[in-house]
């Protein structure tokens, strides 16, 4: 049985986004929608997380707290793009200052479109992120339940 | 030999070799004379261990009249100094204490030197005293020869300071002389003898550098030193009074002669005790002291001198049990722990803190015996043995620490794993025994604990001990992660350490570990049959818990060999700092990329445990418990 | 008196092996509770063993190795401790071993240099010495009632220690809740999401070594509603309903408090706690040496 997928903690960064899609991620933790009945935590630290939930359209300033965070997440990992400025940098793609889209920086596993992206895409987008994940924990080649 | 030899050899033998390390000139010569010295005292002190340990008390006579008559002119002549001394830098407290001291002394002499029959056992050695020895003579001997490459490197560090190291290690000598005739003598007029010497190296010695700063340091530990001894010289006129014939100033027949007699001069005598121990409201020479070359600290300001005083209010403690006197000198001993276990959480300098962290464990024992039922006595005994290994153990490391990253501060020592890895293992191991389970001092605590609510108003000792326990934990556990930080890339700088000091430092941190093991041992060959002796029954843990103990030990030593197990290499990653990309030393790059410091420090709590408010509190306090001690003592007197 | 070797030796092997399951199953029904109370459904009973079991899949992030010592340490003396509370041994070796393993888990903080962690470990540290004082009283209390200090003797005995003991208990709820890391004393590290320290004294912790500090926390749960217990020994049953209403009662006030600053915590674990506790020792040592001596 795989816990993984069990109990996929997610941490969620901000990389320059307007906070529309933010406030959707937090909006899926309240109780109308409440992901933590999935077993799904909101830490703050990427230590503690599986899945990468990042937002917004990267810049010259966040590039590399994106990248910091996203290795300090303990392998197995995913990322998921939420929104289109994640994606690829929505409206803001042209700016100067904008690199338009996270896959620039760091790898990407899922996509979720929207400007803002609703709630239900966003758990869609993780429930995705979850069998990919479980792909790569089978393909760790590490027997599960490490306690070295 | 002879156990009375034995006692003889190790009086006389420090001083000896005190007069040749006086002449010796070269540092080669300096080093041959302690380093023998040592040998030679740390292995008679444990034949005298072998040799006595089962033999109970044993007392000796050793012809006095030359003797007497040479020490009575030894103390005027140091008396003498010390008034020249005390004129020439105006200290006219210090001049007023010697003054009262000499005359007191001086009338004693006269009124009662030709009725003093000769006592017949001037010299005695008993369980405790043999406990006392081996601390003397295992842990003095060992701080003595970490002062060689100490001292060596202290000049090198302070050129301004007089070389007078010959001076200095003749003191050290004839310290270690007079701390051994303090714990064999039977004749309270040679115990007071041998207090006023350590009371007068200890002077010379915390004034060794002769800065302002020590000199005023040193005439403060002075007076208040002095202060307890007039009190000692007021109970021997007290005792010659009662009867004299001077039957009473035997150590040994006074303890036995019942309240009436014994508790006016125990009061005092345990006052003179107080001083010495730097108890409240006489703290503050012990913190002033921490001046003086690390050495100093560790061998008189924690090991050895100030457990003279404990050690003379524990072997009166037979006569202050259940009297409202012992408790009041118990209540001094519990509110300085309680007061000086906050205070430390306040400070940053090491020594500081180790100095406080030493009055508090010096109160916890004088609790202890100021209650002084039988199964506390066996505590106090305990702490003595347990607080002078790892306290020592302490010193030497923090004086290590301090000639090679240039500071006392504990804020300076982070990341010291990396920085001095052996050094800070060494410290952590010396810390750990100072509060950690399975370690000496808790078992103290534990046994404390267990013994205080068996014993009347023992609750309040129970609610110090909770409290002040708590306070200690706090100040030992911020230390301690302040020194097994990593903060990656430190370059290591503990090479360059002799060896002399290592092999020092070796010892005293496998005793740490070693003692809590056998401490079974120590307790049913020594302390329990001593205690057996004076109080008819004794006490010991439960074979059961100690075995659990036992077991913890052994699965705390084995822990740290779990990081050997790793099955492969780890992944290290840098701590997280919100993303922020770091660098060795804990730089990281802030806004604009700029490379900035991260600086880390410990809570210091000022605002609740800040020195000055305590400290009045507990002046305050302990001066009206010791002054309704002493007015009880002159209501018996009366 | 000193327990039967071979009941001890069997106890504290059941706890061994029982109290994780036991812990974990009450983290569970404390989250589903939490969850009822918000108004949400909340995750399913079982849900902190698939946390554990996820957290043993990833992979060992560290800092420094030296946490990897530090968080087994951490977990082997809790579990001591509370085997040997279970086995009915001393209440204060009980108590001195679970500090040893407390302060293993805040060593382990100090050890990564990171501010969060660090002044995690700080408050962590003001969180054990608030509560110290309190245990310590609570076990000179609960020899007073009793005679002993261990704990199969306390847990038979017919006194009905809580009667004996009203302001200690209530010193222990309250400190029961700063052990507990519940709202107000989550101070150094929360299990509710973000707290201002990110994660506090667990920080820098991944994978395995979490997973030892959660079930190092499940083991740690078992033991102090052990204590709870102890003041109810002389009717198991009161005791059982004592602990889940006393656990019910925390839940409640973690969902209806925010967190207080440090000095708060010290203050009320000190002055009121300590005053309690001590008042009421002090009453009972009077009745007990002038009353009927």
């Amino acid at each position: 049985m795989s816990y993984l997928t069990k109990s996929p903690w997610i941490i969620h960064y901000d990389a320059s986004s307007c906070n529309g899609c933010d406030i959707e991620v937090l909006a899926a933790l309240t109780p109308v929608y409440d992901v933590e009945r999935f077993g799904i935590i909101n830490t703050g630290n990427p230590k503690h997380a599986d899945i990468f939930l990042v937002t917004g359209s990267v810049n010259e300033q966040n590039r590399e707290i994106l990248k910091n965070t996203y290795d300090q997440i303990p392998d197995p990992k995913v990322v998921i793009a939420v929104g289109i400025c994640a994606s690829s940098g929505g409206i803001f793609r042209e700016c100067y200052n904008v690199m338009g889209g996270i896959d620039k920086v760091i790898p990407v596993d899922v996509w979720v479109p929207g400007c803002a992206a609703r709630p239900e895409a966003i758990i869609d987008g993780v429930v995705k992120a979850l069998g990919i994940l479980e792909e790569k924990r089978k393909a760790m080649k590490r027997p599960a339940g490490d306690t070295a | 030999m002879q156990v009375s030899q034995l006692l003889i050899f190790l009086i006389l033998f420090p001083l000896i070799a005190a007069f040749f390390l006086l002449f010796a000139r070269k540092s080669l010569e300096r080093n041959w004379i302690v380093k023998l010295a040592a040998l030679a005292i740390g292995a008679v002190s444990l034949w005298l261990l072998v040799a006595g340990f089962d033999k109970g008390m044993m007392m000796y006579g050793v012809s006095g009249k030359v003797l007497d008559l040479a020490m009575l002119a030894i103390e005027l002549v140091i008396a003498v100094y010390l008034l020249w001394l005390g004129l020439k830098h105006k200290k006219y407290s210090v001049v007023i204490l010697v003054v009262i001291q000499a005359a007191l002394l001086l009338w004693f002499e006269l009124t009662f030197g030709h009725t003093l029959v000769e006592l017949p056992n001037n010299l005695f050695v008993d369980q405790f005293s043999i406990i006392m020895a081996m601390i003397i003579g295992i842990i003095g001997s060992l701080i003595c020869v970490y002062a060689l490459g100490y001292m060596e490197t202290f000049h090198e560090h302070h050129k301004e300071i007089a070389d007078r190291r010959g001076v200095f290690f003749f003191i050290l000598f004839v310290f270690l002389s007079a701390m051994f005739g303090l714990v064999f003598s039977n004749n309270l007029l040679w115990v007071l003898f041998f207090w006023e010497i350590t009371t007068l190296c200890s002077f010379l010695l915390i004034g060794y550098s002769q800065t302002p700063e020590a000199t005023n340091n040193a005439f403060l530990a002075l007076a208040m030193n002095m202060l307890g001894g007039v009190a000692f010289v007021v109970a021997l006129i007290y005792l010659g009074t009662l009867d004299p014939s001077g039957r009473l100033l035997e150590l040994s027949t006074l303890l036995t002669s019942g309240y009436a007699i014994a508790i006016v001069p125990a009061v005092l005598i345990c006052f003179a005790g107080l001083t010495k121990a730097a108890q409240m409201p006489f703290s503050s020479w012990l913190v002033g002291a921490m001046v003086a070359p690390t050495p100093v600290s560790a061998l008189l300001h924690s090991s050895t001198m100030v457990k003279a005083g404990v050690y003379i209010i524990v072997r009166f403690a037979p006569v202050l049990t259940g009297t409202t006197e012992g408790l009041m000198i118990a209540l001094v001993g519990g509110f300085t722990f309680l007061l000086t276990s906050c205070m430390a959480i306040s400070q940053s300098n090491a020594k500081k803190v180790l100095a406080y962290s030493t009055i508090a464990n010096l109160g916890l024992i004088v609790a202890c015996a100021g209650v002084g039922t039988y199964n506390l006595m066996w505590v106090a005994i305990l702490l003595i043995i347990f607080h002078a290994i790892a306290k020592s153990l302490l010193f030497l490391c923090v004086g290590t620490v301090e000639h090679r990253i240039g500071s006392r501060d504990i804020e300076d020592m982070g990341g010291l794993i990396e920085r001095m890895p052996k050094m800070a293992v060494m410290m952590f191991i010396g810390m750990a025994g100072m509060f950690l389970a399975p370690f000496g001092m808790i078992i103290s605590k534990w046994a404390a604990i267990e013994a205080f609510i068996q014993a009347p108003f023992g609750l309040i000792f129970i609610i110090i001990l909770a409290f002040g326990g708590s306070a200690t934990l706090f100040f030992w556990s911020k230390w301690m992660g302040k020194i097994i930080s990593v903060m990656r890339n430190q370059e290591n700088v503990e090479k360059t350490v002799p060896q002399d000091k290592w092999t020092v430092l070796w010892i005293l941190t496998a005793l740490v570990v070693i003692v809590a093991l056998i401490f079974p041992l120590i307790s049913s060959a020594l302390i329990e049959p001593f205690i057996m002796d004076i109080y008819g029954q004794t006490t010991r843990l439960a074979e059961a818990n100690i075995i659990i103990m036992l077991l913890m030990l052994g699965l705390l030593i084995l822990m740290p060999f779990s990081m050997l197990l790793e099955s492969k290499t780890p992944k290290i990653a840098p701590p997280y700092m919100g993303g922020r990309t770091t660098e060795g030393g804990m730089k990281f790059h802030g806004s604009l990329g700029m490379s900035r410091d991260l600086v880390l420090s410990n809570y210091y709590l000022r605002s609740y445990f800040g020195e000055e408010k305590l400290f009045m509190v507990g002046v305050l306090a302990c001066w009206g418990i010791i002054l309704i001690a002493l007015v009880m003592v002159v209501g018996v007197v009366l | 008196m000193i327990p039967d070797p071979w009941a001890a030796v069997l106890n504290a092997v059941i706890y061994l092996l029982l109290a994780p399951v036991v812990g974990g199953l009450i983290a569970g029904i404390d989250r589903k509770i939490t969850a009822r109370m918000q108004g949400r459904v909340g995750p399913p009973l079982l849900q902190p063993f698939y946390d554990v079991g996820k957290l043993f899949e990833k992979e060992n992030l560290v800092v420094t190795t030296t946490q990897n010592f530090y968080v087994l340490s951490y977990l082997v003396f809790m579990a001591v401790s509370g085997a040997l509370f279970f086995s009915g041994g001393d209440m204060l070796l009980v108590i001195f071993a679970f500090t040893l393993s407390h302060i293993f888990l805040v060593l382990g903080a100090y050890a990564s240099f990171s501010p969060y962690s660090h002044v995690g470990a700080e408050r962590e540290l003001i969180q054990i010495i608030a509560y110290e004082p309190m245990i310590i009283i609570t076990a000179a209390g609960m020899y007073m009632v009793t005679k002993s200090f261990y704990v199969s003797d306390i847990m038979q005995s017919a006194v009905p220690v809580v009667l004996y003991l009203p302001g200690v208990f209530i010193g222990y709820l309250i400190v029961l809740t700063i052990k507990l890391r519940k709202s107000p004393f989550d101070l150094s590290t929360s299990h509710h999401a973000h707290q201002e320290l990110v994660k506090g004294v667990t920080t820098d912790f991944a994978g395995p070594n979490l997973a030892k500090i959660e079930i190092a926390h499940w083991y740690e749960y078992v033991f102090l509603l052990g204590v709870v217990y102890l003041f109810f020994g002389f009717n198991p049953l009161l005791a059982i309903a004592a602990i889940i209403i006393a656990y019910f009662l925390e839940i409640l006030i973690d969902n209806t408090t925010s967190r207080v600053k440090w000095q708060m915590t010290l203050r009320s674990a000190w002055l009121v706690a300590g005053t309690l506790g001590i008042i009421n020792l002090g009453v009972l040592y009077y009745l007990r040496m002038v009353v009927v001596p």
